[in-house]
């Protein structure tokens, strides 16, 4: 008779501790629905050669696949990590997404490019295979090509070593570095 | 004197009727086949959520995805898709998430046995705070009790 008394107690730390649980979810973050699949198969032109370009390019792996476009800010806020990584010798490939052309190249030229190569995506149709629904968005592909993880939003090294770093152990990046300029 | 205040309360009246158009849903004009089409289009752009503004569907969002998605719903279902295939496709780039009524598997089992869970909770509770009552109520006395009560009652009053 006298645990009865402790039911209300009981209740109020079970919905205290879920309530104080759902503080640190964050509710804007989606599951990736291509974790575990290969990158979906695209044939679209490179922006600063023109030439088309299909998934089979996106070499040497493992790699990040990083979805920007010049109307993004956070994309420039994130900029220079990526230029650092780059020059690390972690391959990275843009998904220049719904975005101008001419006004990505210009921001490349002014701002380094971090990139191997970038897919040009006015429509957004890669984007939408690949289940993006904003920018910036970087996404992981392991050695065979499989999305192993997604981020969304800025890059920085504190989510990189937190959910990064085991595909990219320090020192274990036996790409080239890609010259300023990028290219292959 | 009349007459401005006539046109003031005209334009008062343009001014909310301009006002309310901002409520609505996103208006676009899609040329659709049928009428048929129509009602399907409408149907699944309300049950099709919104990823980036995720308590709106993607019938009433301004985001530039739901925008997006809307122009694969009507070229697909123009190509002639089936409602399960649309939806198939839409679940594969975005997850069970972007379905207001997502298929039961083991993430979403608890969500749909959410209500009935909480309704039998709830009646359990109810159930066993009424039978509770019911055990109360006749209260027996000992036969200690009941000399005790039957002195008291005789005693004389003061």
């Amino acid at each position: 008779m006298r645990a009865r008394k402790f039911i209300p107690l009981f209740a109020f730390v079970l919905l205290a501790g879920l309530l104080f649980r759902g503080l640190s979810i964050d509710p804007t973050a989606l599951p990736a629905a291509r974790l575990g699949q290969p990158f979906p198969p695209f044939a679209q032109p490179e922006l600063l050669s023109g030439d088309e370009i299909t998934d089979a390019a996106l070499t040497p792996r493992p790699a990040l696949v990083n979805v920007w476009a010049t109307w993004c800010y956070s994309c420039r806020v994130e900029h220079p990590y990526l230029l650092s990584l780059a020059e690390q010798g972690i391959p990275i490939y843009g998904l220049n997404y719904k975005d101008d052309s001419v006004k990505a190249r210009d921001w490349l030229e002014q701002l380094g490019d971090p990139y191997r190569l970038n897919i040009v995506d006015v429509e957004g149709s890669v984007g939408l295979d690949l289940g993006v629904y904003g920018a910036p968005e970087t996404y992981v592909l392991d050695a065979d090509g499989y999305i192993v993880h997604r981020h969304v939003g800025v890059l920085d090294e504190a989510v990189f070593s937190r959910d990064f770093s085991r595909w990219f152990p320090v020192g274990a990046t036996s790409g080239p570095i890609p010259a300023a300029g990028g290219g292959l | 004197m009349k007459k401005v205040q006539k046109i003031l309360m005209l334009s008062a009246l343009w001014c909310l009727l301009l006002a309310s158009l901002g409520a609505q849903a996103v208006i676009e004009t899609y040329a659709f086949s049928s009428p048929d089409l129509e009602a399907r289009y409408h149907l699944l752009s309300q049950e099709l959520r919104c990823p980036k503004c995720q308590n709106q569907n993607i019938a009433d969002s301004n985001a530039p995805i739901a925008r997006d998605l809307r122009v694969v719903l009507f070229e697909q279902l123009e190509a002639g898709a089936t409602d399960d295939e649309i939806l198939a496709f839409m679940v594969a780039r975005y997850g069970e998430f972007v379905r207001y009524r997502p298929g039961i598997d083991r993430q979403t089992l608890l969500l749909w046995a959410a209500p009935a869970l909480l309704l039998s909770l709830g009646a359990a509770g109810l159930i066993g705070h009424f039978r509770q009552r019911r055990v109360r109520r006749p209260e027996v006395l000992t036969d200690a009790e009941r000399d005790q009560v039957e002195q008291l009652l005789r005693e004389p009053r003061a």
